[in-house]
């Protein structure tokens, strides 16, 4: 039950009942669907001057994802896309259970007991990726992770 | 009931997972010892090539091949050469789209089909469609989601070439009324498919009574071990098709620009086969057979029976089928993803499916990205539904709290 309540911290449910920065607004965007579970996720961002101005994310799945998507936009808004980058890496650290400094992350913080769910991971980082191909100039309709 | 205590001393299994109540056979089922210790004595004692070798090991190989074919061939009441090994009931269908499809549909020409379809039923014949311009029709099910004669009359017709049903349902457990359709089926000139992976362990089958020309089925659905598929084609279809795969076994005469080819079923099957899977399997139709299919039909109701009970005392549950004839139950809860479940459930060792099941049409149907699946079989027993209800109920505290 600990993993569990580890896992579904009040942080995580909130940021799925009431999530940031969700709908899209038409910047450069990248989609991914996870076809085995159904998690859809869309994450577009503007950058100007090698800063993120706008980000926004649309789609469905799991708690996770969803709280994951909301957390990643919260966080993002405004920085620099160097700051990004080191970010996503950290976090795909973080959800792997690798020791770690990670109070940068803000609230994605809390998505650290998805490493106990190693079936989980995915959910978390679904987000993220697309935010990621997004930064590296891959923008697409439609993507399957 | 079936003695459950009984039954799960023959499955290895649950020795090393004694807490574990897996509800998950809709997606595969555990493995008899029987049929590990005999791919096993395969390998250890006449682990050699099959049909090739003349010294005493291969002969040994081959004649518990063989021998398997026929239990196959029998469990299902056919003959011996209308039983063709494929990798999976997938490939399998897919097999039939492939060559009868291929050589015998034209443009126009229509294929009916059903929603309630695991995806290996459906995708062949949609996407021949789309090569030959035939018209793809699903016949539309009835209120709670079930396939019906009715149905049937009102789209089958003289452009009818292929008819593609499953056998059961592996989201709502409910069995087509296949004997029945296929009396109506045969008042048209066309070809019956039968998917039936998700019945194969749980309904006896006579493909002899049931009428259809062709019938698939998977190993692992059946107690048998995975990378093995069985395809049951009527002798007379059968004989009219071309191998679709060439090269090693399933030849007769090699020439430099032409060759001839085995007789049926070989001919069909290329390369080194599954000889191990096709051993195992074999011994695991017997041990179906041991404890018999109307008992474990029986056994599956009755605790399906007993869950739904159990469930529709839940807070915010939803369950899709209040009446199944299998021992399958597919639910949600109100507003909560079912991975979010699925994993407070896994933490407390229960199993279930979450996802759309390889059926997404249905999903779509009913309007949902995934859902829930508890499925039961041989070794299950109450107590393994009264976990699923507790942790279920764990689930919802957490997501409902406040309430």
């Amino acid at each position: 039950m600990d993993n569990l309540r580890n896992l579904y911290q009040a942080v995580i449910m909130d940021h799925y009942h009431n999530p940031h920065n969700k709908g899209l607004k038409g910047y450069p965007k990248m989609h991914l669907k996870n076809p085995a579970c159904g998690d859809d996720i869309t994450i577009e961002a503007e950058v100007q001057d090698g800063v993120i101005k706008h980000i926004n994310h649309q789609g469905n799945g799991c708690s996770i994802c969803c709280a994951s998507a909301s957390m990643l936009c919260l966080l993002m808004e405004g920085k620099s896309v160097s700051f990004a980058k080191k970010e996503i890496s950290k976090f795909y650290d973080l959800v792997q259970g690798k020791d770690g400094d990670y109070d940068s992350l803000g609230d994605a913080n809390s998505l650290a007991g998805v490493a106990k769910f190693p079936a989980r991971i995915r959910c978390a980082t679904i987000s993220w990726k697309a935010l990621e191909m997004v930064l590296e100039g891959d923008v697409d309709e439609e993507k399957e992770i | 009931m079936l003695d459950v205590k009984r039954i799960r001393k023959d499955f290895p299994i649950y020795q090393n997972n004694k807490d574990m109540a897996y509800l998950d056979n809709a997606a595969t089922v555990l493995k008899p010892k029987i049929v590990l210790d005999k791919m096993n004595e395969y390998y250890t004692n006449f682990g050699v090539n099959i049909h090739r070798g003349v010294y005493k090991l291969s002969y040994l190989a081959t004649q518990a091949y063989e021998k398997g074919r026929s239990k196959v061939a029998s469990f299902i009441n056919a003959s011996f050469e209308e039983i063709v090994y494929f990798k999976n009931a997938s490939e399998a269908l897919n097999f039939v789209a492939l060559t009868w499809g291929e050589a015998n549909l034209q443009e126009g020409d229509e294929i009916i089909t059903s929603e309630l379809e695991h995806h290996s039923s459906v995708l062949p014949w949609q996407q021949l469609a789309l090569r030959k311009k035939a018209v793809l029709r699903y016949l539309k099910l009835d209120e709670s989601g079930r396939i019906t004669v009715e149905a049937l009359k009102e789209i089958i017709n003289e452009k009818t070439k292929v008819v593609a049903l499953t056998l059961v349902s592996n989201v709502f457990g409910y069995i087509t009324p296949i004997e029945a359709l296929i009396k109506e089926i045969r008042k048209y000139n066309c070809l019956v498919v039968v998917d039936a992976a998700q019945g194969i362990a749980h309904l006896p089958i006579d493909v002899k009574k049931m009428d259809c020309d062709f019938l698939a089925f998977s190993s692992h659905k059946a107690l048998g071990p995975t990378g093995l598929g069985v395809l049951y084609g009527k002798k007379d279809i059968l004989k009219g098709i071309k191998p679709l795969f060439y090269g090693g076994d399933m030849i007769d005469n090699v020439e430099l620009y032409d060759s001839t080819y085995r007789e049926m079923p070989y001919r069909f099957e290329v390369g080194t086969p599954a000889i191990a899977e096709v051993i195992g399997l074999g011994y695991a139709l017997d041990y179906l057979k041991d404890i018999g299919l109307d008992n474990i039909k029986k056994h599956e109701q009755e605790l399906t029976c007993y869950a739904l009970e159990k469930m529709k005392d839940l807070k915010h549950i939803i369950i899709y089928n209040h009446n199944p004839d299998l021992g399958i139950i597919a639910f949600n809860l109100d507003g909560v993803h079912p991975h979010d479940v699925a994993t407070f459930l896994d933490t407390d060792n229960v199993y279930v499916r979450a996802g759309h099941h390889c059926a997404q049409l249905i999903a779509k149907k009913l309007e949902i990205v995934a859902s829930l699946r508890a499925s039961f079989f041989i070794y299950n027993d109450k107590e393994d539904i009264d976990k699923l209800i507790r942790a279920l109920k764990k689930a919802i505290s957490f997501f409902y709290q406040g309430e």
